[in-house]
Protein backbone atom coordinates (compact mmCIF):
# COMPACT_ATOMS: atom_id res chain seq x y z
CA UNK A 1 0.00 0.00 0.00
CA UNK A 2 1.10 3.43 -0.83
CA UNK A 3 3.23 5.19 2.29
CA UNK A 4 2.46 8.60 4.21
CA UNK A 5 5.55 9.81 2.81
CA UNK A 6 4.63 9.28 -0.76
CA UNK A 7 1.18 10.59 -0.25
CA UNK A 8 2.80 13.75 1.13
CA UNK A 9 5.33 14.36 -1.59
CA UNK A 10 2.07 14.32 -4.27
CA UNK A 11 0.69 16.49 -2.73
CA UNK A 12 3.43 18.89 -1.57
CA UNK A 13 4.46 18.40 -5.83
CA UNK A 14 0.91 19.82 -7.03
CA UNK A 15 0.70 22.32 -4.00
CA UNK A 16 4.26 24.17 -3.94
CA UNK A 17 6.26 22.76 -6.78
CA UNK A 18 3.47 23.94 -9.85
CA UNK A 19 3.33 19.95 -10.78
CA UNK A 20 0.23 20.22 -13.38
CA UNK A 21 -1.30 18.19 -16.40
CA UNK A 22 -0.32 21.24 -19.32
CA UNK A 23 -2.74 20.34 -21.60
CA UNK A 24 -5.41 17.58 -22.54
CA UNK A 25 -5.61 18.21 -26.10
CA UNK A 26 -8.38 16.46 -28.87
CA UNK A 27 -7.17 16.41 -32.42
CA UNK A 28 -9.91 15.94 -34.62
CA UNK A 29 -10.02 15.07 -38.49
CA UNK A 30 -11.50 17.79 -40.55
CA UNK A 31 -10.90 15.64 -43.68
CA UNK A 32 -14.76 14.77 -44.01
CA UNK A 33 -15.32 18.58 -43.56
CA UNK A 34 -14.15 20.14 -47.17
CA UNK A 35 -16.73 20.97 -49.76
CA UNK A 36 -16.42 23.28 -53.18
CA UNK A 37 -18.84 26.10 -51.07
CA UNK A 38 -16.81 27.91 -48.51
CA UNK A 39 -19.73 28.25 -46.50
CA UNK A 40 -21.00 24.63 -46.43
CA UNK A 41 -17.49 23.41 -45.20
CA UNK A 42 -17.55 26.13 -42.67
CA UNK A 43 -20.27 25.08 -41.33
CA UNK A 44 -19.57 21.14 -41.19
CA UNK A 45 -16.17 22.50 -39.34
CA UNK A 46 -18.42 24.03 -36.78
CA UNK A 47 -20.29 20.74 -36.42
CA UNK A 48 -17.97 18.75 -35.86
CA UNK A 49 -15.53 20.22 -33.90
CA UNK A 50 -18.64 21.13 -31.21
CA UNK A 51 -20.28 17.43 -31.51
CA UNK A 52 -16.39 15.64 -30.83
CA UNK A 53 -15.45 18.14 -27.95
CA UNK A 54 -18.59 19.28 -26.17
CA UNK A 55 -17.78 16.76 -23.30
CA UNK A 56 -14.07 17.56 -23.25
CA UNK A 57 -13.90 20.47 -20.99
CA UNK A 58 -16.39 18.90 -18.28
CA UNK A 59 -14.20 15.59 -18.63
CA UNK A 60 -11.08 17.48 -17.67
CA UNK A 61 -12.69 19.28 -14.89
CA UNK A 62 -14.24 16.09 -13.34
CA UNK A 63 -10.18 14.22 -14.22
CA UNK A 64 -8.70 17.15 -12.24
CA UNK A 65 -11.08 16.97 -9.28
CA UNK A 66 -11.21 13.48 -8.78
CA UNK A 67 -7.57 12.93 -9.21
CA UNK A 68 -6.46 16.18 -7.10
CA UNK A 69 -3.83 17.23 -10.13
CA UNK A 70 -5.03 20.61 -12.32
CA UNK A 71 -5.20 20.59 -15.64
CA UNK A 72 -4.46 23.68 -16.63
CA UNK A 73 -5.87 24.16 -20.48
CA UNK A 74 -8.00 21.90 -22.51
CA UNK A 75 -7.23 22.39 -26.37
CA UNK A 76 -8.46 21.35 -30.04
CA UNK A 77 -5.83 20.68 -32.62
CA UNK A 78 -7.91 20.15 -36.44
CA UNK A 79 -6.31 18.72 -39.66
CA UNK A 80 -4.26 21.45 -41.35
CA UNK A 81 -6.70 24.33 -42.57
CA UNK A 82 -5.38 24.54 -46.06
CA UNK A 83 -6.20 20.98 -46.98
CA UNK A 84 -9.56 21.24 -45.99
CA UNK A 85 -10.04 24.73 -47.46
CA UNK A 86 -8.79 24.22 -50.73
CA UNK A 87 -11.45 22.32 -51.89
CA UNK A 88 -13.60 25.70 -51.98
CA UNK A 89 -13.02 28.45 -54.77
CA UNK A 90 -12.61 31.05 -51.16
CA UNK A 91 -10.02 33.27 -51.80
CA UNK A 92 -9.46 34.26 -48.09
CA UNK A 93 -9.60 31.57 -45.59
CA UNK A 94 -10.28 34.43 -42.46
CA UNK A 95 -14.11 32.25 -42.96
CA UNK A 96 -12.73 28.98 -41.91
CA UNK A 97 -10.56 30.38 -38.64
CA UNK A 98 -13.66 32.26 -37.97
CA UNK A 99 -15.49 28.48 -37.65
CA UNK A 100 -13.07 27.38 -35.72
CA UNK A 101 -12.76 30.24 -33.14
CA UNK A 102 -16.18 30.51 -33.04
CA UNK A 103 -16.99 26.75 -32.26
CA UNK A 104 -13.70 26.63 -29.70
CA UNK A 105 -15.42 29.21 -27.76
CA UNK A 106 -18.93 27.63 -27.88
CA UNK A 107 -17.09 24.38 -26.34
CA UNK A 108 -15.25 26.14 -24.16
CA UNK A 109 -11.87 25.40 -25.18
CA UNK A 110 -8.65 27.21 -24.08
CA UNK A 111 -6.88 27.13 -28.05
CA UNK A 112 -7.55 25.69 -31.14
CA UNK A 113 -4.29 25.10 -33.67
CA UNK A 114 -4.76 24.10 -36.90
CA UNK A 115 -4.72 27.11 -39.05
CA UNK A 116 -1.68 25.44 -40.69
CA UNK A 117 0.11 24.78 -43.82
CA UNK A 118 2.62 22.31 -44.78
CA UNK A 119 5.13 23.76 -47.72
CA UNK A 120 8.51 22.26 -46.86
CA UNK A 121 8.71 21.66 -50.63
CA UNK A 122 6.35 23.88 -52.22
CA UNK A 123 3.54 25.52 -51.87
CA UNK A 124 -0.57 23.96 -53.52
CA UNK A 125 -2.93 26.72 -53.88
CA UNK A 126 -4.69 26.73 -50.91
CA UNK A 127 -1.52 26.94 -49.06
CA UNK A 128 -0.58 29.92 -50.75
CA UNK A 129 -4.42 31.84 -49.46
CA UNK A 130 -3.46 30.11 -46.11
CA UNK A 131 -0.50 31.86 -45.53
CA UNK A 132 -1.86 34.98 -46.85
CA UNK A 133 -4.70 34.98 -44.62
CA UNK A 134 -2.53 34.50 -41.43
CA UNK A 135 -2.30 38.35 -40.28
CA UNK A 136 -6.17 38.88 -40.84
CA UNK A 137 -6.67 35.57 -38.90
CA UNK A 138 -4.42 36.13 -36.00
CA UNK A 139 -5.52 39.67 -35.70
CA UNK A 140 -9.65 38.92 -36.12
CA UNK A 141 -9.93 35.54 -33.79
CA UNK A 142 -9.41 35.16 -30.48
CA UNK A 143 -8.10 31.28 -29.83
CA UNK A 144 -6.90 30.48 -33.01
CA UNK A 145 -3.47 29.51 -33.41
CA UNK A 146 -1.60 29.15 -36.78
CA UNK A 147 1.69 26.92 -37.88
CA UNK A 148 3.45 26.32 -41.08
CA UNK A 149 5.92 24.10 -42.16
CA UNK A 150 8.91 25.41 -44.13
CA UNK A 151 11.28 22.39 -43.98
CA UNK A 152 11.82 18.54 -43.83
CA UNK A 153 14.83 16.38 -42.91
CA UNK A 154 13.44 14.33 -45.94
CA UNK A 155 12.80 17.38 -48.37
CA UNK A 156 15.06 20.23 -47.25
CA UNK A 157 13.89 23.79 -46.32
CA UNK A 158 11.57 25.86 -48.66
CA UNK A 159 13.26 29.33 -48.60
CA UNK A 160 10.14 31.01 -50.53
CA UNK A 161 8.11 29.90 -47.70
CA UNK A 162 10.82 31.46 -45.16
CA UNK A 163 11.02 34.62 -47.13
CA UNK A 164 7.60 34.97 -47.09
CA UNK A 165 6.83 33.79 -43.64
CA UNK A 166 9.08 37.06 -42.74
CA UNK A 167 6.54 38.94 -44.35
CA UNK A 168 3.95 37.62 -42.64
CA UNK A 169 5.05 37.60 -39.34
CA UNK A 170 5.61 41.44 -39.97
CA UNK A 171 2.40 41.75 -41.35
CA UNK A 172 1.01 40.19 -37.83
CA UNK A 173 3.13 41.92 -36.20
CA UNK A 174 1.76 45.24 -37.30
CA UNK A 175 -1.97 44.07 -37.42
CA UNK A 176 -2.21 43.25 -33.49
CA UNK A 177 0.27 45.09 -32.18
CA UNK A 178 2.95 42.11 -31.76
CA UNK A 179 0.60 39.82 -30.03
CA UNK A 180 -0.70 38.14 -32.87
CA UNK A 181 2.97 36.31 -33.46
CA UNK A 182 2.62 34.91 -30.04
CA UNK A 183 -0.07 32.71 -32.00
CA UNK A 184 1.93 31.72 -35.13
CA UNK A 185 4.95 28.91 -35.43
CA UNK A 186 7.53 28.35 -38.35
CA UNK A 187 8.39 24.59 -38.21
CA UNK A 188 11.08 22.10 -39.24
CA UNK A 189 10.25 18.84 -39.34
CA UNK A 190 6.63 19.33 -37.74
CA UNK A 191 5.40 16.75 -35.34
CA UNK A 192 1.76 15.39 -36.06
CA UNK A 193 0.39 14.84 -32.74
CA UNK A 194 1.88 17.09 -30.35
CA UNK A 195 -0.86 19.07 -28.15
CA UNK A 196 1.18 22.30 -27.41
CA UNK A 197 -0.12 25.33 -28.70
CA UNK A 198 0.52 27.36 -30.67
CA UNK A 199 1.79 24.62 -33.09
CA UNK A 200 -0.60 21.84 -32.41
CA UNK A 201 -2.06 20.50 -35.62
CA UNK A 202 -4.74 17.21 -36.17
CA UNK A 203 -1.87 15.37 -38.75
CA UNK A 204 -3.37 13.50 -42.02
CA UNK A 205 -1.59 10.45 -40.71
CA UNK A 206 -3.90 10.61 -37.22
CA UNK A 207 -7.32 8.49 -36.57
CA UNK A 208 -10.70 9.99 -36.75
CA UNK A 209 -10.02 11.65 -33.25
CA UNK A 210 -7.62 11.18 -30.21
CA UNK A 211 -6.65 12.66 -27.22
CA UNK A 212 -3.10 13.79 -26.48
CA UNK A 213 -1.55 14.94 -23.15
CA UNK A 214 1.15 17.27 -22.40
CA UNK A 215 2.66 17.20 -19.15
CA UNK A 216 4.73 19.09 -17.34
CA UNK A 217 6.72 19.91 -13.90
CA UNK A 218 9.96 22.02 -13.71
CA UNK A 219 9.26 22.85 -10.48
CA UNK A 220 9.31 19.25 -9.35
CA UNK A 221 12.58 18.57 -11.10
CA UNK A 222 13.66 21.73 -9.43
CA UNK A 223 12.87 20.39 -6.59
CA UNK A 224 14.42 17.01 -7.11
CA UNK A 225 17.82 18.26 -7.71
CA UNK A 226 18.21 20.68 -4.49
CA UNK A 227 18.52 16.96 -2.77
CA UNK A 228 22.00 16.08 -4.89
CA UNK A 229 23.79 19.44 -4.58
CA UNK A 230 27.59 18.48 -5.45
CA UNK A 231 26.95 15.27 -6.95
CA UNK A 232 28.10 14.60 -9.70
CA UNK A 233 26.19 14.96 -13.20
CA UNK A 234 25.11 11.40 -13.85
CA UNK A 235 23.24 11.63 -10.20
CA UNK A 236 21.63 14.73 -11.00
CA UNK A 237 20.54 12.94 -14.67
CA UNK A 238 19.11 10.40 -12.39
CA UNK A 239 17.00 12.58 -10.28
CA UNK A 240 16.02 13.78 -13.19
CA UNK A 241 15.80 10.46 -14.66
CA UNK A 242 13.12 9.30 -11.88
CA UNK A 243 11.21 12.55 -11.41
CA UNK A 244 10.30 12.57 -15.09
CA UNK A 245 9.08 8.67 -14.44
CA UNK A 246 6.45 10.30 -11.99
CA UNK A 247 5.59 13.35 -13.40
CA UNK A 248 4.59 11.22 -16.91
CA UNK A 249 3.11 8.68 -14.92
CA UNK A 250 0.35 10.96 -13.81
CA UNK A 251 -0.01 12.47 -17.74
CA UNK A 252 -0.47 8.94 -18.40
CA UNK A 253 -3.27 8.39 -16.34
CA UNK A 254 -5.04 11.67 -17.00
CA UNK A 255 -4.59 10.66 -20.81
CA UNK A 256 -6.27 7.20 -20.30
CA UNK A 257 -8.78 8.73 -18.07
CA UNK A 258 -9.96 10.93 -20.25
CA UNK A 259 -9.96 8.71 -23.55
CA UNK A 260 -12.07 6.07 -21.79
CA UNK A 261 -14.50 8.53 -20.30
CA UNK A 262 -14.78 10.56 -23.70
CA UNK A 263 -14.87 7.44 -25.90
CA UNK A 264 -12.15 8.93 -28.07
CA UNK A 265 -8.53 6.86 -28.55
CA UNK A 266 -5.63 8.42 -26.71
CA UNK A 267 -2.92 9.07 -28.92
CA UNK A 268 0.43 9.96 -27.09
CA UNK A 269 1.75 11.43 -24.13
CA UNK A 270 4.10 14.62 -24.79
CA UNK A 271 7.01 14.62 -22.53
CA UNK A 272 7.70 18.38 -22.09
CA UNK A 273 8.67 20.30 -19.48
CA UNK A 274 7.16 23.30 -20.13
CA UNK A 275 7.61 26.17 -17.99
CA UNK A 276 5.05 29.14 -16.92
CA UNK A 277 6.19 32.46 -15.62
CA UNK A 278 5.31 31.64 -12.13
CA UNK A 279 8.32 31.32 -9.75
CA UNK A 280 8.96 28.32 -9.34
CA UNK A 281 7.77 26.52 -12.17
CA UNK A 282 11.23 27.63 -14.76
CA UNK A 283 13.30 25.30 -17.06
CA UNK A 284 15.85 28.21 -16.50
CA UNK A 285 15.70 27.71 -12.97
CA UNK A 286 16.70 24.04 -13.07
CA UNK A 287 19.96 24.43 -15.47
CA UNK A 288 21.26 27.07 -12.56
CA UNK A 289 20.79 24.39 -9.49
CA UNK A 290 22.31 21.89 -11.73
CA UNK A 291 25.32 25.08 -11.00
CA UNK A 292 24.91 27.71 -13.59
CA UNK A 293 25.00 31.25 -12.08
CA UNK A 294 22.61 32.06 -15.40
CA UNK A 295 21.04 29.92 -17.96
CA UNK A 296 23.23 31.78 -21.03
CA UNK A 297 26.84 31.03 -18.91
CA UNK A 298 29.03 28.54 -20.81
CA UNK A 299 27.96 24.93 -20.07
CA UNK A 300 24.25 25.73 -20.51
CA UNK A 301 24.09 24.00 -23.53
CA UNK A 302 25.66 21.00 -22.25
CA UNK A 303 23.44 20.52 -19.04
CA UNK A 304 20.00 21.57 -21.14
CA UNK A 305 21.32 18.20 -22.83
CA UNK A 306 21.42 16.15 -20.28
CA UNK A 307 18.25 17.79 -18.46
CA UNK A 308 16.41 16.99 -22.17
CA UNK A 309 17.89 13.39 -22.21
CA UNK A 310 16.94 12.56 -19.14
CA UNK A 311 13.61 13.45 -19.16
CA UNK A 312 13.23 11.52 -22.14
CA UNK A 313 14.83 8.28 -20.55
CA UNK A 314 12.53 8.70 -17.29
CA UNK A 315 8.98 9.17 -19.30
CA UNK A 316 10.00 7.16 -21.84
CA UNK A 317 8.97 3.96 -19.16
CA UNK A 318 6.48 5.50 -17.45
CA UNK A 319 3.77 6.07 -20.83
CA UNK A 320 2.73 3.48 -23.39
CA UNK A 321 2.52 5.74 -26.02
CA UNK A 322 5.08 8.97 -26.12
CA UNK A 323 5.02 10.98 -28.80
CA UNK A 324 4.75 15.03 -30.02
CA UNK A 325 7.72 17.33 -28.89
CA UNK A 326 8.89 15.49 -26.16
CA UNK A 327 11.83 17.95 -24.47
CA UNK A 328 12.74 20.71 -22.63
CA UNK A 329 10.89 24.01 -23.83
CA UNK A 330 12.44 27.67 -23.54
CA UNK A 331 10.16 29.92 -24.25
CA UNK A 332 11.65 33.10 -23.20
CA UNK A 333 8.28 35.27 -22.23
CA UNK A 334 6.85 31.91 -20.37
CA UNK A 335 10.02 31.20 -17.93
CA UNK A 336 10.58 33.65 -14.72
CA UNK A 337 14.56 32.72 -15.22
CA UNK A 338 14.70 32.97 -18.62
CA UNK A 339 13.16 36.86 -18.22
CA UNK A 340 15.52 37.62 -15.88
CA UNK A 341 19.06 36.34 -17.87
CA UNK A 342 17.25 38.10 -20.76
CA UNK A 343 16.60 41.18 -19.28
CA UNK A 344 20.52 41.12 -17.90
CA UNK A 345 22.40 40.40 -21.05
CA UNK A 346 23.06 37.51 -19.98
CA UNK A 347 21.18 35.13 -22.51
CA UNK A 348 21.68 36.27 -26.46
CA UNK A 349 19.72 34.71 -29.12
CA UNK A 350 22.34 32.88 -30.75
CA UNK A 351 22.91 31.61 -27.13
CA UNK A 352 19.54 30.49 -27.29
CA UNK A 353 19.53 29.29 -30.92
CA UNK A 354 22.80 26.63 -29.55
CA UNK A 355 20.27 25.51 -27.12
CA UNK A 356 17.68 24.65 -29.38
CA UNK A 357 20.58 22.53 -31.23
CA UNK A 358 19.82 20.15 -28.24
CA UNK A 359 15.76 20.60 -26.87
CA UNK A 360 12.51 21.00 -27.70
CA UNK A 361 11.53 22.84 -29.65
CA UNK A 362 13.34 26.29 -30.91
CA UNK A 363 13.69 30.07 -30.33
CA UNK A 364 10.03 30.15 -28.25
CA UNK A 365 8.49 34.08 -27.58
CA UNK A 366 11.21 35.94 -28.23
CA UNK A 367 10.71 39.30 -28.36
CA UNK A 368 12.37 41.87 -30.98
CA UNK A 369 12.75 45.47 -31.49
CA UNK A 370 9.79 46.92 -33.85
CA UNK A 371 11.92 47.64 -36.79
CA UNK A 372 13.41 44.10 -37.26
CA UNK A 373 12.96 43.75 -41.00
CA UNK A 374 11.03 41.03 -42.70
CA UNK A 375 14.60 40.20 -43.94
CA UNK A 376 15.82 39.12 -40.86
CA UNK A 377 13.08 37.39 -39.14
CA UNK A 378 13.44 35.29 -42.12
CA UNK A 379 16.90 34.82 -41.68
CA UNK A 380 16.36 33.35 -37.75
CA UNK A 381 13.90 31.11 -39.29
CA UNK A 382 16.43 29.88 -42.09
CA UNK A 383 18.74 29.27 -39.59
CA UNK A 384 16.17 27.63 -36.56
CA UNK A 385 14.81 25.47 -39.69
CA UNK A 386 18.57 24.30 -41.09
CA UNK A 387 18.86 23.31 -37.31
CA UNK A 388 15.98 20.95 -37.48
CA UNK A 389 16.59 19.71 -40.56
CA UNK A 390 20.28 18.90 -40.43
CA UNK A 391 20.06 17.00 -36.89
CA UNK A 392 16.50 15.22 -38.15
CA UNK A 393 14.18 16.89 -35.11
CA UNK A 394 11.68 19.33 -34.75
CA UNK A 395 12.68 22.93 -34.72
CA UNK A 396 10.21 26.25 -34.47
CA UNK A 397 10.41 29.75 -34.65
CA UNK A 398 7.44 32.03 -32.70
CA UNK A 399 8.90 35.28 -32.58
CA UNK A 400 7.50 39.04 -31.81
CA UNK A 401 8.32 42.27 -33.72
CA UNK A 402 7.49 44.44 -30.75
CA UNK A 403 5.71 47.38 -32.58
CA UNK A 404 6.90 50.43 -31.85
CA UNK A 405 9.58 48.91 -29.13
CA UNK A 406 13.40 48.28 -28.89
CA UNK A 407 16.28 46.84 -26.82
CA UNK A 408 15.43 47.81 -22.75
CA UNK A 409 11.13 47.21 -23.41
CA UNK A 410 9.52 44.66 -22.47
CA UNK A 411 5.84 43.64 -24.13
CA UNK A 412 3.83 41.65 -21.55
CA UNK A 413 1.63 39.17 -23.36
CA UNK A 414 -0.53 38.59 -19.99
CA UNK A 415 -1.42 34.54 -18.95
CA UNK A 416 1.14 31.56 -19.71
CA UNK A 417 2.25 33.67 -22.69
CA UNK A 418 3.97 35.79 -19.61
CA UNK A 419 6.02 38.85 -20.39
CA UNK A 420 9.41 39.41 -23.00
CA UNK A 421 12.31 41.67 -22.56
CA UNK A 422 13.07 42.52 -26.13
CA UNK A 423 16.17 41.01 -27.07
CA UNK A 424 19.14 42.83 -29.54
CA UNK A 425 19.04 41.01 -33.26
CA UNK A 426 22.36 41.09 -34.83
CA UNK A 427 21.79 43.73 -38.06
CA UNK A 428 23.76 42.65 -40.49
CA UNK A 429 21.64 42.30 -43.40
CA UNK A 430 20.42 38.63 -44.80
CA UNK A 431 18.03 40.44 -47.55
CA UNK A 432 20.55 39.53 -50.71
CA UNK A 433 20.04 35.65 -49.59
CA UNK A 434 16.82 36.02 -48.51
CA UNK A 435 15.72 37.45 -52.12
CA UNK A 436 17.07 34.18 -53.65
CA UNK A 437 14.20 31.96 -52.53
CA UNK A 438 14.03 28.92 -53.78
CA UNK A 439 14.97 25.51 -51.68
CA UNK A 440 17.88 24.20 -49.57
CA UNK A 441 18.37 20.32 -50.50
CA UNK A 442 17.71 17.62 -48.24
CA UNK A 443 21.27 17.10 -46.39
CA UNK A 444 22.52 13.86 -46.69
CA UNK A 445 22.65 11.37 -44.37
CA UNK A 446 25.31 9.45 -44.16
CA UNK A 447 29.18 11.28 -43.54
CA UNK A 448 27.85 12.20 -40.51
CA UNK A 449 30.47 14.89 -38.95
CA UNK B 1 -13.45 3.08 -5.85
CA UNK B 2 -11.09 4.44 -3.48
CA UNK B 3 -9.89 7.49 -2.42
CA UNK B 4 -7.23 8.97 -0.02
CA UNK B 5 -8.85 12.00 2.40
CA UNK B 6 -6.02 13.89 3.96
CA UNK B 7 -6.50 16.38 6.81
CA UNK B 8 -3.41 18.83 7.24
CA UNK B 9 -3.15 21.48 9.76
CA UNK B 10 -2.90 22.59 13.06
CA UNK B 11 -3.80 20.13 15.89
CA UNK B 12 -6.65 21.06 18.01
CA UNK B 13 -9.45 18.75 19.49
CA UNK B 14 -12.30 16.99 17.31
CA UNK B 15 -10.42 16.80 13.62
CA UNK B 16 -10.76 12.95 13.69
CA UNK B 17 -14.62 13.73 14.30
CA UNK B 18 -15.42 16.05 12.36
CA UNK B 19 -14.12 14.36 9.34
CA UNK B 20 -15.08 10.96 10.12
CA UNK B 21 -18.80 11.88 11.12
CA UNK B 22 -18.97 13.36 7.51
CA UNK B 23 -17.54 10.34 5.98
CA UNK B 24 -20.43 8.45 7.65
CA UNK B 25 -23.15 10.77 6.74
CA UNK B 26 -22.24 10.27 3.21
CA UNK B 27 -21.78 6.40 3.55
CA UNK B 28 -18.27 6.51 2.96
CA UNK B 29 -16.49 3.84 4.61
CA UNK B 30 -12.85 4.33 6.12
CA UNK B 31 -10.63 1.43 5.37
CA UNK B 32 -7.44 2.70 7.01
CA UNK B 33 -6.70 5.81 9.03
CA UNK B 34 -3.33 6.72 10.11
CA UNK B 35 -2.16 9.93 12.01
CA UNK B 36 0.73 11.87 13.11
CA UNK B 37 2.28 15.08 14.05
CA UNK B 38 4.65 16.31 11.33
CA UNK B 39 6.69 19.62 11.70
CA UNK B 40 4.22 20.60 14.28
CA UNK B 41 1.23 19.83 11.32
CA UNK B 42 -1.35 17.32 12.61
CA UNK B 43 -1.41 14.96 9.15
CA UNK B 44 -3.63 12.28 8.81
CA UNK B 45 -4.16 10.41 6.10
CA UNK B 46 -7.27 8.08 5.40
CA UNK B 47 -8.31 5.53 2.69
CA UNK B 48 -12.36 5.48 2.04
CA UNK B 49 -14.07 3.55 -0.04
CA UNK B 50 -16.73 5.63 -1.96
CA UNK B 51 -18.42 3.09 -3.96
CA UNK B 52 -21.73 3.70 -1.83
CA UNK B 53 -21.19 6.72 -1.32
CA UNK B 54 -24.53 8.75 -1.10
CA UNK B 55 -22.96 12.00 -3.08
CA UNK B 56 -21.05 12.77 -6.17
CA UNK B 57 -16.94 13.04 -5.84
CA UNK B 58 -17.31 16.52 -6.80
CA UNK B 59 -19.45 17.19 -4.04
CA UNK B 60 -17.59 14.88 -1.45
CA UNK B 61 -14.69 17.00 -1.78
CA UNK B 62 -16.75 20.16 -1.70
CA UNK B 63 -17.95 19.14 1.87
CA UNK B 64 -14.60 17.95 2.97
CA UNK B 65 -12.88 21.71 1.46
CA UNK B 66 -15.64 23.68 3.82
CA UNK B 67 -15.44 21.30 6.50
CA UNK B 68 -11.34 21.97 6.63
CA UNK B 69 -11.98 25.90 5.97
CA UNK B 70 -14.10 26.32 9.23
CA UNK B 71 -11.45 24.52 10.51
CA UNK B 72 -8.66 25.89 9.65
CA UNK B 73 -7.41 22.91 8.00
CA UNK B 74 -6.85 21.80 4.34
CA UNK B 75 -8.70 18.94 3.52
CA UNK B 76 -8.64 17.37 0.40
CA UNK B 77 -9.98 13.98 -1.42
CA UNK B 78 -8.44 12.31 -4.83
CA UNK B 79 -8.70 8.73 -6.29
CA UNK B 80 -6.37 6.07 -5.04
CA UNK B 81 -4.79 5.83 -9.20
CA UNK B 82 -2.58 8.96 -8.75
CA UNK B 83 -0.87 7.98 -5.80
CA UNK B 84 -0.51 4.15 -7.43
CA UNK B 85 0.74 5.92 -10.83
CA UNK B 86 3.48 7.50 -9.08
CA UNK B 87 4.85 5.70 -7.08
CA UNK B 88 4.57 2.12 -7.93
CA UNK B 89 5.24 0.50 -11.17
Amino acid sequence: MINQHEILQTIEMIDQQHLDVRTITMGISLRDCCHSDANTSCTKIYDKICRLAGNLVKTGEQISSEFGIPIVNKRISVTPISMIAESSDAESYVPFAKAMDKAAKEVGVDYIGGFSALVHKGYTVGDRKLINSIPEVLASTDVVCSSVNVGTTRAGINMDAVRDMGLIIRRTAELTNGFGCGKLVIFCNAVEDHPFMAGAFHGVGEPECEINVGVSGPGVVYEALKSCKGQPLDVVAETIKRTAFRITRVGQLVAQEASSRLGVPFGIVDLSLAPTPAIGDSVADILQQIGLTSVGAPGTTAALAMLNDAVKKGGVMASSNVGGLSGAFIPVSEDAGMIAAAKAGKLSIEKLEAMTCVCSVGLDMIAVPGDTSAETLSGIIADEAAIGMVNNKTTAVRIIPAIGKTVGDAIDFGGLFGSAPIMPVNTCSPAEMIARGGRIPAPLHSLKN
Amino acid sequence: MRAFVTVIGKDKVGIIAAVCNLLAEKKANVLDISQTILQENFTMIMLVDISACSVSFDEMSRLLSELGSSMELSIRIQREEIFNAMHRI
